[in-house]
């Protein structure tokens, strides 16, 4: 028993604790970056109060959370008000499981992956819905039912913008999808998959509730949405899973359409050995933060989606480009057209 | 150790099963019924079919169990009627459960379901199906692709009523005149003896 | 695994069906119910269309699609007959349906997708393709009768159609996975095989048996897997009764054929029982019930209860001639079925749905012609002779005679006899109830005269049954 603990227990735990902490970490610094760079834009300073230029605000904002009384509703089902922070942090932590940060840095290296991570984030909404349900609120109830209609409507472009890069890497494990970017960036994924790397990331800011998809909270409609009865950790916890799901969202449009942990000089005659010596963690990172900026620079300019709007967009725009782009790679893959279908014409041969 | 898990994992199923079905509130039914959902993956991917349980989660869980909560939800459901003639059928419902659970128990006891030959094959069954699909079983796949059509068509043409679509035609909205939308009634107020009527 | 590449061509039905139902899907959507005629008008050909495939590949034999499809002369013949039917009601419904508000777009769409369905069932090879088009058929089925949305007797009848449906089709699914269990294999062949050589008890097999069954019971509506029958064709609108009753039958033959006979033939001991009990029970309620209704709707629907217990005698007969004699009765049911529903929506126009059997009062001296129709077809159905229907019936009675079962073959004997009453009653009425009220309508136009022609079928198919009679039997031999 203590031998399987040792071997086989411990080293997983270490990792997964290798994994959550910087994310924990990362989740309370995008929150401070999100009000530098909407100041900024606002032209206004943000945060500049605790600590070198007000870096210590996040760890304030923490404390006060921590400390602050939580409050149940008269009326809630509180069984699951208490769930639903639970079930919406437990699939935003879970999906990095499958995720690669270098070549076989990866805690669980499966092989369907990508559905592992579709699967996972689908589930997400549950947090939201059982919240607003739980809630006995009037403005939290319409904040989950939106929700729910939306992000099962997002879901379905997002799936198919997937299958696209499964079917031009012919996999389905993250790790093997970035090597078969490999080669320089112009073998990356958003090149050829342009039209599912677009309705990939926009779906992605659906599913994360984000502005300006963000009618789930919309707070100058619906107070704030699903989360309007929660208060201190409990709503500190979806705060977190929001920003968690936001990183994951990113760090995965980095991986499957902007060559993961590859570096941007490869095949670059000078500029590859120059840069051969920084890791492959330092570049993902480096696309994820694009991504993520890309999510507050929307926040900032963006005003918010109406309901049918957010369906139309969803339904009639997204979900046609997908099937129309998928047929489109379909072709390619079995012609074998341009550096990106080549290498992995594996599945379409048939005789493997 | 692999047993321990299972039995947790079938404990949980079989409560929540059971709960789908006697727990009073149907969004809690609905919720426990993702339980289920979600434990049978668990017991899947025990037995290597990972592609069938984490498509279980991604289609069940994900999609159909949301929407599902989706109207649940939005039902004010009156639960007394539902328990209406429940005992003056419970007896009946005891008997016949209790014949089958006799005859189950008696057929299924014999040795015959093969069940290691079900076993998942190495590597990725993500890969075998998918290629069994397209090859042996195109003919099968293609007919359930019609019927999701057939599912959405139905759906459509049962929901849609056009005629009752609220529209606003500016062309309408512009041309209206006063006399449209107000109408003049003299309303002569009725003489009180001696006092005004004014108050 | 070996693999290969399936031969399309003899699946050429199934595919054109498809495609030309995805084309008026299309044409739908775009023109709405402004160009209804174009819709029907590509509906039509889409049928002729499969029936032309089918008949210029008449006699080839083989399976493909790795032996999930086949194609053989009984498919080839139930496939004409479908399509022959479906034309016939698709012609016979425009007029009640336009004058119902009825006719959109979506009827075409939802027809020619159950057709499909139903072709797909007929060309079975494999349990799981079995299931599938009867799943594709159920659903148009269900949405059919649920699309007169502002009645509530037919949104109840949908409901009621559904959920039982349902249940039967869980059922059917659930006998499957169990023979699954045992044989391993889906294909109907493989698994008769694996019946043929599993030399130990049968216990698990013949439980599996009886869900089968009961899934069949259901589709086909035997007693006592009935309830649902008499409410849902008196429930939907007359034109979808129509289609529900005809061409679904057909394929529901080919269900249990494939099924019982195709794959579980070795089981025969076990299922013999359990059709004689279905077919006696179906003929006794059927027939008895059925002279209580006042409603002809629901008076056909018990008929037809019945009528499915005479189908089953010819299968559970378990001998080729069986099987003719039965596959002969759905055929002649169908016409007859299809012309007697045929009379009741040329009479039934705006407000006036001619289901009570009143509203007969005096049909012969107004429209003899019409009174005359309807006076075959109740004859044929009631079995007397030189019509069709007595052919039919003789043929399985003769069937389950060979066989030695002298109680069921006298059961139905007396069953026929106390139909005849509730037939008669119907031409007693046309013909010697008088009414005052004149029923004001006019019938022509190519639905009348096909259906004349339809009618003089089961007339000439009475006098002449030999060439059906002898095509039936080349089927199973």
């Amino acid at each position: 028993m203590i031998d399987m603990f040792l071997q086989d227990i411990l080293p997983n735990v270490l990792k997964i604790l290798l994994i959550v902490v910087p994310l924990m970490l990362s989740v309370a610094y995008l929150t401070y970056a999100e009000r530098k760079v909407i100041g900024y834009i606002q032209v206004r300073i943000g945060p500049n109060r605790v600590g070198l230029w007000g870096l210590l605000q996040p760890i304030a904002d923490a404390l006060k959370l921590l400390l602050k009384e939580v409050i149940f509703p008269a009326k809630s089902n509180l069984y699951l008000f208490l769930v639903a922070p639970v079930l919406a942090i437990g699939p935003a932590l879970a999906a990095w499981a499958v995720m690669p940060f270098d070549d076989g840095m990866v805690l669980a290296n499966i092989d369907a992956g990508l559905l592992y991570i579709l699967a996972i984030t689908s589930m997400s909404v549950y947090g939201v819905v059982i919240a607003g349900w739980a809630s006995n609120s009037r403005y939290a109830f319409l904040g989950a039912l939106r929700s729910a209609a939306q992000v099962v409507s997002y879901e379905i472009a997002m799936g198919f913008a997937l299958v696209g890069v499964l079917i031009a890497a012919g996999s389905l494990n993250l790790g093997e999808i970035v090597l078969a970017q490999q080669g320089g960036f112009w073998h990356w994924y958003f090149i050829p998959l342009f039209p599912l790397f677009i309705v990939y990331f926009i779906s992605g800011v659906a599913e994360t509730n984000r502005a300006p998809f963000d009618i789930a909270e919309g707070e100058s409609e619906i107070v704030a949405g699903f989360h309007v009865e929660y208060s201190g950790m409990a709503f500190a916890i979806f705060f977190l899973a929001e920003y968690a799901d936001m990183i994951l969202i990113s760090m995965l449009a980095a991986t499957l359409f902007m060559g993961g942990w590859l570096s941007p000089f490869d095949g670059i005659p000078v500029l590859e050995s120059f840069f051969s010596w920084v890791p492959g963690l330092v570049w993902l990172l480096g696309k994820t933060a694009i991504f993520l900026f890309l999510y507050l620079w929307f926040r900032a300019t963006f005003p918010r989606y109406r309901y049918d709007q957010i369906m139309r967009l969803g339904w009639k725009v997204f979900i046609p480009v997908t099937l129309v782009w998928l047929v489109i790679v379909s072709t390619a893959q079995v012609f074998d057209i341009g550096p990106w279908f080549t290498e992995s014409a594996v599945i379409t041969a048939g005789g493997g | 150790m692999e047993s321990v898990i299972f039995y947790i994992f079938a404990a949980i199923l079989l409560f929540a099963a059971t709960m789908v079905i006697t727990v009073r509130n149907p969004v809690r039914a609905a919720l426990f019924l993702v339980l289920a959902f979600f434990t049978s993956a668990g017991i899947w991917l025990m037995l290597e079919a990972e592609f069938l349980a984490i498509s279980l989660v991604l289609v069940y869980v994900g999609a159909v169990l949301v929407l599902f909560l989706f109207v649940v939800m939005m039902l004010d459901i009156d639960l007394a009627p539902l328990k209406e003639g429940f005992t003056r059928y419970l007896p009946l419902g005891i008997i016949v459960a209790a014949l089958i659970v006799v005859e189950m128990i008696a057929v299924l006891n014999a040795p015959q379901f093969d069940i290691s030959a079900a076993q998942a094959t190495d590597g990725s069954n993500t890969k075998m199906l998918g290629r069994l699909l397209y090859t042996v079983y195109v003919y099968p796949f293609e007919i359930a692709s019609v019927i999701l059509t057939v599912a959405i068509v139905a759906a459509i043409t049962l929901t849609l009523r056009e005629h009752h679509r609220k529209l606003q035609d500016p062309a309408k909205q512009v041309m209206v005149k006063s006399a449209d939308r107000l109408r003049m009634v003299d309303l002569r107020s009725k003489k009180q003896d001696g006092e005004g009527s004014e108050s | 695994m070996n693999y290969q590449v399936p031969n399309m061509l003899f699946a050429l039905p199934e595919m054109v069906m498809l495609a030309m139902a995805c084309v008026v899907l299309l044409f739908v959507a775009f023109t709405g119910n402004r160009k209804i005629q174009w819709s029907y008008g590509l509906s039509q050909l889409s049928l002729f269309a499969v029936l032309m495939t089918v008949i210029f590949s008449w006699g080839d034999t083989g399976t493909t699609f790795s032996a999930t499809y086949i194609k053989d002369s009984l498919s080839d013949i139930l496939k004409i007959a479908i399509c022959l039917i479906n034309m016939c009601v698709l012609l016979y419904s425009v007029e009640y349906l336009r004058a119902r508000q009825l006719l959109q777009g979506e009827f075409y769409v939802l027809a020619l997708f159950a057709t499909l369905g139903m072709l797909i069932m007929v060309s079975a090879n494999h349990f799981l393709t079995l299931y599938l088009g009867l799943e594709l058929l159920s659903l148009c089925l269900y949405a059919m009768v649920a699309m007169h949305r502002d009645s509530v007797i037919a949104t109840e009848a949908a409901m009621k159609y559904f959920i039982l449906g349902a249940i039967a089709s869980g059922m059917l699914l659930y006998g499957m996975s169990i023979i699954y269990g045992i044989t391993g294999s889906l294909m109907l062949q493989e698994v008769a095989a694996a019946v043929y050589s599993s030399s130990s008890s049968d216990t698990i097999l013949s439980f599996a048996l009886v869900f089968i069954i009961i899934g069949i019971g259901f589709k086909f509506g035997a007693v006592p897997f009935h309830m649902w029958l008499p409410d849902v064709y008196h429930g939907a609108p007359t034109a979808i009764t129509l289609f529900i009753a005809a061409a679904p039958k057909v394929a529901a033959f080919a269900l249990l054929i494939r099924l019982l006979v195709d794959g579980l033939i070795d089981l025969q001991t076990y299922w013999q029982p359990m059709l004689m009990l279905m077919a006696v029970l179906s003929m006794i309620i059927g027939n008895v019930v059925a002279i209580a209704q006042t409603n002809i709707k629901r008076m056909l629907a018990y008929s037809t209860i019945s009528h499915v217990g005479f189908l089953l005698m010819g299968v559970l007969s378990g001998t080729d001639a069986g099987y003719a004699a039965s596959l002969f009765y759905t055929l002649i049911y169908a016409l007859m079925t299809l012309a007697t529903f045929g009379v009741i929506l040329l009479m039934s126009r705006y407000g006036f749905e001619a289901d009570n059997i009143d509203d007969y009062k005096g049909l012969s001296s107004q429209h003899p012609w019409l009174a005359l129709l309807m006076m075959i077809l109740m004859f044929s159905m009631a079995g007397i002779p030189p019509l069709a229907g007595f052919y039919a019936k003789l043929g399985v009675i003769k069937a389950v005679v060979d066989v030695d079962m002298m109680a069921v073959a006298l059961i139905a004997v007396v069953m026929s006899v106390i139909g005849a009453f509730y037939y008669l009653r119907v031409i007693k009425v046309m013909y010697f109830d008088k009414t005052e009220e004149k029923c004001e309508f006019t019938y022509s136009g190519p639905a009348a005269f096909v259906l004349s022609i339809n009618t003089l079928l089961v007339l000439a198919l009475g006098i002449f049954p030999g060439l059906l009679m002898s095509i039936c039997s080349t089927v199973f031999s």
